[in-house]
């Protein structure tokens, strides 16, 4: 499906290519020992190996490789059996050796795929390449000048590229939506946004519908966050389609994109491209990818969202949106399942943690990792809503407390005495000092007023405080006016 | 005999510390004497370790000796002194690769050599100087001093090794480490009538040793004699974690092989081939003439020398120059004046701070390298010239290949000509990479390659024979080395200081 933009002479449609850079969740960097903690004092974490010291030589971690490898299968990818890595050349502060350790033209990945499903239409986004590099350290502008952090200098990234596939902002989005679920479910990174761990480049060009070749292309950089990257590239899309409304021709360029303004903004021309001089790097001998590593790699690689989707929907018969959003991440995923494990509807179970427990945490921008709640409390929590125990209300209303404290909810609502009032002989008592209270209601109700019923159960239950069970007293009532 | 403590080889000096007959201090003493003696007129020496530190040393390891503590035999250099070239890591020591960009730099950890070199209990005496990064031949282009001949103070030492090349031919050290990318260790042996022994590349590991071309850099020695290098090679060579281009071997184990070993009866129908592009008309008379000799003594002991071809010898050098600058552009890059070393002053931006540190802490000859290898890895012009390199090189490899399958070593000069004058080569880039003409095949092709005294030039200038070997063949190279100075004397001359 196409993101088509009017205008008056032509239609026109946005073609969007992106390569993200997601950083490996291994212990240690990719060619020295030193640790990946994020947040550490500022170059505590380098030795002279990562500083660059003369005479230092880089010595692959292995563990890095094999989790560049195990996302590269969990995209699709074929994995080259002979690979090797590059020295890409630019000289910039945050990076020793004026050289990034990357890999050019014999990637660890090719030929992927991945599937996403926009607006209800599924669609195919081929991933070019997955490819094994190092991070560079991180500049920090103060007043006294520029400081250099080089804590994260050297840890293994790696960079997906896909094909020119993306038609839209809102397609970009959900391919990296997915992209970020596949990566979180198969542990090869913690895919934090906040800690910089993934981020975007987007390659825009726009092109009349129904040409078959591509239109000069920008590259926004740098972007951290998937709405950022969505409005990003609906406005650039929508810029070029102006600029070629106007008679003018698009720049290839690099481009930034402002959050707070919502604009692209140029960096620096584009047009002669800089030349990286890459080369083989004669410090690490290419190496060999045994097909028994791959297998080995591969059968640990964990259900992934798309299949743990389906059986969602085939096991516990969860709508084709319900089961998408309780997979896209796999400690929710996990988490739902342990819930319905421990007994009570699954569907009943999806519905409370979408609305209301998602929607709490959402307020206090928690993650589910993050709350002490456990999930056979959500399931004992359904299972008393089920069973009459208790309200749907009063579910709701002690739900904050079980994700604050991790209380299970029958000690709650044993606690604060909401259990329901069930039994008839307590509820009549209430239901004939309510008649007897509310003449007018009474006559409105026997002269045909059906609403009047409905303010003589809110009396009731005002009176029991909400624990009355509404569908009994409803049943009292009726039989004791009748009567 | 009144030959001195510093005049002895590394294994006679070896035998007399562990029979007791010599103590640490004695041996460390009479060094220092020598080099306070020698050094202001030799220049070997970029820093030398502080001598109440050394004598320290000395008297510790002698104390614990007289206590009966540890076995010396686990400790194969015990005592004995040793020079580092400039351009390996000594945790603490300057390790300038005298350049002005790392003129104050002191190196914050232990080369893989120097880590073993303190386990073998070698006295590090101190660092050597050296051309500005490995990059020349007569280590002229050090921007930090002069090192001289010892066998005429007019002549340059070679280089880039020339410091270690210097200080063995002095007697400063018993031995001292050098690296040899396209004949650092051989060429400046050659010329001070020393023995320079490069290993196969990967034999020896390479980390802790600053890069000038990496596929190329092979960690080797200076010595007095081809058994010294056997007995080193044997402690220093072998599989190293840290440096993946390190060959997954076992150490070597020549030494023992070499030295009981009768060279009549080694060189008993061993097959020499001698190119003729080795001894062609570049080739001065007087080297020419040296060499021929050593055929025939060689001849003599029954050895079988032919004369072969060497196909692609002509596409060689410029093949090194391109590949060795290419690679030499890309580990210069690091030194940019933010981490360590020189930074300009007075610059206003980062990219200024870039170029002027550069442009000052860098000296000419590095700069020319860097041009060239920043060009051929160009866009547009890679294949051209970097790929095509590549290519030659593999030719290179096919060539020895085929003489190996049929010889077992291959004998030339080590260089077209005996040791030059200051200056004389320095404003001419052409003649001065000339004196790597017939070494800078063995790099290319990664083989073991050592350089021999064969005799003087009329003017009392040391002329070197060079033996190569096939891939991992260090014991037929040392073996032939060892042998021919078994027959000879050459090795034995001293310069007069
Ligand atoms: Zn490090």
């Amino acid at each position: 499906m196409s993101h088509v933009t009017e205008s008056a002479e032509k239609t026109y449609e946005t073609v969007v290519g992106l390569e993200v850079h997601v950083e490996l969740a291994t212990k240690t960097k990719l060619f020295c020992r030193c640790s990946t903690t994020f947040g550490d004092e500022p170059n505590a974490n380098t030795c002279p190996i990562c500083l660059a010291h003369p005479g230092t030589l880089p010595q692959l971690n292995e563990e890095a490789v094999a989790y560049a490898i195990k996302a590269a299968l969990a995209l699709g990818c074929e994995i080259s059996e002979r690979t090797k890595f590059d020295r890409k050349s630019y000289f910039y502060p945050d990076l020793p050796k004026a050289y990034q350790l990357s890999q050019y033209d014999q990637p660890l990945g090719q030929n992927g795929k991945i599937e996403i499903e926009v607006d209800g239409v599924k669609k195919t986004v081929r991933i070019e390449r997955v490819h094994l590099e190092e991070d560079a350290g991180k500049l920090l502008h103060t007043v006294g000048g520029t400081l250099v952090d080089l804590n994260r200098g050297g840890v293994p990234l790696i960079e997906i590229v896909s094909a020119p596939d993306l038609r839209s902002g809102k397609e970009a989005r959900a391919y990296l939506e997915k992209l970020k679920a596949i990566l979180s479910y198969t542990g090869v990174s913690d895919v934090r946004m906040e800690e910089g761990s993934l981020r975007c480049d987007a390659n825009v060009s726009v092109r009349p519908v129904g040409e078959t070749r591509f239109g000069t292309k920008t590259e926004i950089k740098n972007m951290n966050t998937f709405s950022g990257v969505e409005k990003a590239i609906e406005y650039e899309a929508a810029r070029q389609v102006e600029v070629l409304k106007q008679g003018g021709w698009v720049r290839q360029e690099t481009r930034r994109f402002d959050d707070a303004r919502r604009v692209t903004i140029a960096m620096r021309s584009k047009e002669r491209a800089q030349d990286y001089r890459y080369f083989p790097d004669p410090d690490l001998v290419p190496f060999t990818v045994s097909r028994a590593w791959v297998e080995e790699i591969k059968s640990s690689i964990p259900e992934l969202p798309d299949e743990r989707r389906a059986r969602y929907m085939a096991q516990y018969g969860l709508s084709a949106y319900d089961a998408g959003v309780l997979t896209l991440e796999r400690t929710l995923a996990d988490f739902y399942e342990s819930a319905v494990q421990a007994g009570g509807d699954p569907k009943a179970i999806a519905n409370w943690l979408m609305v209301e427990v998602l929607g709490h945490l959402n307020k206090e921008n928690k993650a589910i990792t993050e709350t002490p709640m456990r999930p056979e409390h959500l399931s004992e929590l359904v299972k008393l809503i089920e069973e009459g125990v208790i309200s749907g209300k009063i579910g709701k209303s002690v739900l904050p407390e079980m994700l604050e404290s991790g209380e299970a909810p029958r000690t709650i609502i044993e606690r604060k005495g909401l259990i329901q009032i069930q039994d008839t002989s307590a509820l009549e008592p209430i239901i004939a000092k309510v008649i007897e209270n509310n003449p007018q209601s009474v006559a409105d109700y026997r002269a045909g007023k059906d609403r009047a019923l409905g303010f003589l159960v809110g009396q009731v239950m005002k009176e029991t405080k909400g624990k009355a069970n509404p569908q009994r007293v409803n049943e009292l009532l009726l039989k004791a006016l009748r009567s | 005999m009144g030959e001195a403590l510093y005049e002895k080889s590394l294994l006679v000096l070896r035998k007399l510390l562990q029979d007791g007959d010599l103590t640490v201090s004695e041996v460390v003493q009479s060094y220092l004497t020598r080099v306070r003696t020698v050094e202001t007129r030799v220049g070997s020496f970029i820093e030398l370790a502080e001598e109440e530190a050394l004598l320290q040393g000395a008297k510790t390891l002698d104390e614990r000796r007289s206590r009966g503590e540890g076995d010396i035999s686990h400790h194969p250099l015990y005592g004995l002194p040793v020079g580092m070239k400039d351009n390996i890591a000594v945790r603490g020591m300057r390790m300038t690769n005298a350049s002005r960009m790392l003129e104050h730099y002191r190196s914050p950890y232990d080369a893989t050599v120097t880590t073993r070199l303190r386990e073998a209990e070698g006295i590090i005496m101190g660092k050597l100087n050296m051309d500005e990064f490995a990059m020349g031949s007569s280590t002229e282009t050090s921007a930090l001093q002069t090192t001289r001949n010892p066998w005429h103070t007019d002549y340059v030492p070679g280089g880039s090794s020339g410091g270690s090349a210097a200080a063995v031919a002095a007697g400063e050290v018993a031995f001292a480490f050098g690296t040899d990318s396209g004949g650092s260790i051989r060429q400046p042996a050659a010329y001070t009538g020393v023995v320079g022994f490069k290993p196969t590349y990967g034999r020896i590991s390479r980390f802790g040793v600053a890069a000038f071309a990496s596929s190329f850099d092979t960690v080797g020695f200076l010595t007095r004699d081809a058994l010294d290098a056997a007995f080193i090679l044997d402690i220093f060579s072998g599989f190293d974690e840290k440096d993946t281009t390190s060959l997954p071997h076992e150490p070597t184990n020549v030494y023992h092989t070499l030295k009981d070993r009768d060279p009549d009866t080694f060189l008993k129908g061993l097959r020499i081939a001698v190119p003729h592009e080795f001894m062609g008309e570049v080739i001065s008379p007087e080297v020419k003439a040296r060499i021929e000799e050593a055929f025939h003594v060689l001849e003599q002991a029954g050895a079988h020398i032919e004369y072969v071809h060497f196909p692609h010898m002509a596409y060689a050098e410029p093949a090194y120059y391109i590949l060795t600058s290419a690679e030499a552009s890309s580990n210069m890059s690091r030194f940019d004046g933010v981490r360590y070393g020189y930074r300009a002053k007075d610059v206003e931006d980062i990219e200024t701070m870039f170029k002027k540190t550069r442009s000052e802490g860098l000296g000419w000859e590095v700069k020319r390298r860097i041009l060239l290898g920043t060009f051929s890895l160009s866009a547009g012009h890679y294949e051209a010239f970097y790929q095509k390199a590549q290519k030659v090189r593999t030719l290179i490899h096919e060539d020895f290949a085929r003489l190996f399958a049929d010889y077992d070593v291959v004998l030339g000069p080590t260089t077209p000509t005996a040791a030059f004058k200051f200056g004389e080569r320095l404003s001419d880039p052409l003649k001065m990479y000339e004196s790597d003409l017939l070494t800078v095949i063995a790099n290319l092709a990664g083989l073991p390659a050592i350089s021999v005294p064969a005799g003087f030039t009329s003017a009392g200038l040391p002329v070197g024979l060079q033996i190569m070997g096939p891939m991992l063949g260090e014991e037929e190279v040392l073996g032939v080395a060892h042998a021919y100075q078994t027959l000879t004397e050459h090795h034995l001359a001293r310069p007069t200081l």
